[in-house]
């Protein structure tokens, strides 16, 4: 099933050190082009570590190997920004050099569809609005990799059905990429062509149906989850 | 001469005191409110070598804050202890060093500035540089904004953090030296503050936010040199003053 050819991403032997202590050992693995990748695991288990490593940000062993001239978005965990800065909304994405009609576009995309948010502060929309807005920044240069670093971390139940949905939606309206990172079980059947176990080492990896067996999350977890897998028809 | 020096130190006031409040803006955001206040003592050592060697006053602040800052910036990074701990460091090793070696004649002047007997080349330097620093931090704002919102997020769109850092830094140790001829090294911290913090009180976005710590800046410090020259008070303590009750104003018209 892997030709080479349309891989956007491949990684080979990488390891990724941090005083000595290996985060992440000797992993190998894939990435096609409008693919979409759930990185799943405990916490600890190196996955916000590796989504920094592949964007070169920590330095590693191995080989990381993204398609020429890719143009990756990323967002980090649990990024909230506090109330210290008094930036708008339209300002937040001007950092990027962004247009007036554009950012309109961007957030109207995520269904922010009010646009006197632009003239808010970053610091006083909700959460949700802020992830939502979020979503549109980083989608509006124009990526062809969207790397998200737990989605919902920080989001109250109801709106973490949301936010998947919008990436499911985005996912669909712009075939992009994209490289989430989550412990929660349940988004990957309807999200994801590849699951990547992690727990410094691969523990599973495959099409979602291959990998996750109640040996691979037992292993991944350490045996304390009681999974089922879903059929499908 | 006294016209010639009036003029010299309202326009070097309005130049020192627009610059700090830009970078100031940029200070009180990045929660570094209280660095300046540190490296006004780093600055000390320089001041006063200047004072005993019968050299200029900024340049010895400049070349001061400049070992300082580069110290604090190497440490930083070698040891990944937190500025603020390193600054505290080098603060107190500067300022037992300076009063070692500071005449007690020359406190005064160290310690609270003296816009008023600027002469020809302070002047020039300070306009020359607060220019320089003023483009600086314009081409760096809306990079340190991202990084202050998140570093990781920066370096992912190619950012050099530790080079915008050090730019950053040095702009700030410029600024410290210029507004030490105004307001003296134990003020220099307010003037970066005072106007962020009133600007930020009044405004619904980051461009009002730094069009008033600039404007508050020029004005607290114009009015400053301005009030010093009708009543004879020091102008350093005048400038913060001022500074202030804008501040305490600002709340009046508080912006959520």
């Amino acid at each position: 099933m892997n030709s080479s050819m349309n891989n956007i991403l491949e990684v080979n032997n990488l390891s990724v050190k941090f005083r000595n202590e290996k985060i992440i050992d000797n992993l190998s693995f894939n990435l096609k082009e409008k693919d979409n990748l759930v990185i799943l695991g405990p916490n600890g288990a190196g996955k916000s570590v590796l989504l920094k490593t592949l964007l070169g940000l920590l330095p590693f062993e191995g080989e990381i190997k993204w398609k020429k001239e890719v143009r990756i978005s990323y967002v980090p965990q649990k990024f909230f920004p506090s109330g210290e800065i008094p930036l708008s909304v339209e300002e937040f994405f001007k950092l990027k050099k962004i247009e007036k009609n554009e950012i309109e576009k961007s957030l109207r995309s995520v269904g922010l569809t009010d646009l006197e948010i632009m003239k808010k502060k970053i610091g006083v929309i909700s959460t949700g609005e802020f992830q939502r807005a979020m979503i549109a920044w980083s989608l509006a240069d124009n990526p062809d990799v969207l790397l998200f670093d737990e989605p919902t971390a920080g989001i109250d139940i109801g709106g973490e059905e949301t936010i998947y949905n919008l990436l499911m939606q985005i996912e669909k309206e712009l075939n992009l990429t994209m490289v989430i990172v989550t412990h929660e079980l349940n988004i990957i059947y309807k999200f994801a062509n590849s699951v990547l176990c992690l727990n410094k080492k691969a523990v599973c990896y495959g099409t979602p149906e291959e990998a996750l067996t109640p040996e691979s999350i037992g292993q991944l977890y350490g045996g304390k989850i009681k999974f089922y897998q879903h059929q499908h028809d | 001469m006294i016209e010639e020096q009036i003029f010299y130190s309202l326009i070097a006031a309005i130049f020192v005191g627009g610059s700090t409040g830009y970078l100031g803006s940029l200070m009180v955001t990045r929660r570094m409110a209280l660095v300046g206040d540190a490296l006004g003592h780093v600055a000390l050592p320089g001041i006063a070598m200047a004072l005993l060697y019968n050299f200029n006053v900024i340049l010895g602040a400049l070349a001061s804050l400049f070992f300082g800052i580069l110290l604090i910036w190497f440490l930083h990074f070698k040891t990944e202890l937190h500025t603020e701990v390193l600054t505290g460091i080098i603060f107190a090793v500067s300022l037992a060093f300076a009063f070692l070696i500071l005449p007690s004649e020359d406190l005064e002047t160290a310690l609270i500035g003296d816009i008023a007997k600027i002469n020809t080349l302070e002047f020039i330097i300070t306009v020359f540089l607060s220019s320089i620093i003023f483009l600086i931090v314009r081409y760096i704002y809306s990079k340190i904004v991202l990084m202050t919102l998140s570093e990781d997020l920066a370096k992912s769109k190619k950012i050099n953090v530790n080079l915008n850092n050090l730019i950053y830094l040095l702009s700030v140790g410029i600024i410290i030296a210029l507004g030490i001829k105004i307001v003296g090294s134990l003020l220099i911290g307010g003037l970066v503050i005072i106007p962020a913090a009133a600007s930020r009180n009044l405004s619904k976005n980051l461009s009002q936010y730094v069009f008033g710590a600039v404007f508050i800046g020029i004005f607290s410090a114009l009015s400053g040199v301005l009030l010093y020259r009708a009543t004879g008070f020091s102008a350093g303590p005048i400038i913060i003053l001022i500074a202030a009750m804008v501040f305490l104003i600002s709340f009046l018209f508080k912006q959520k």
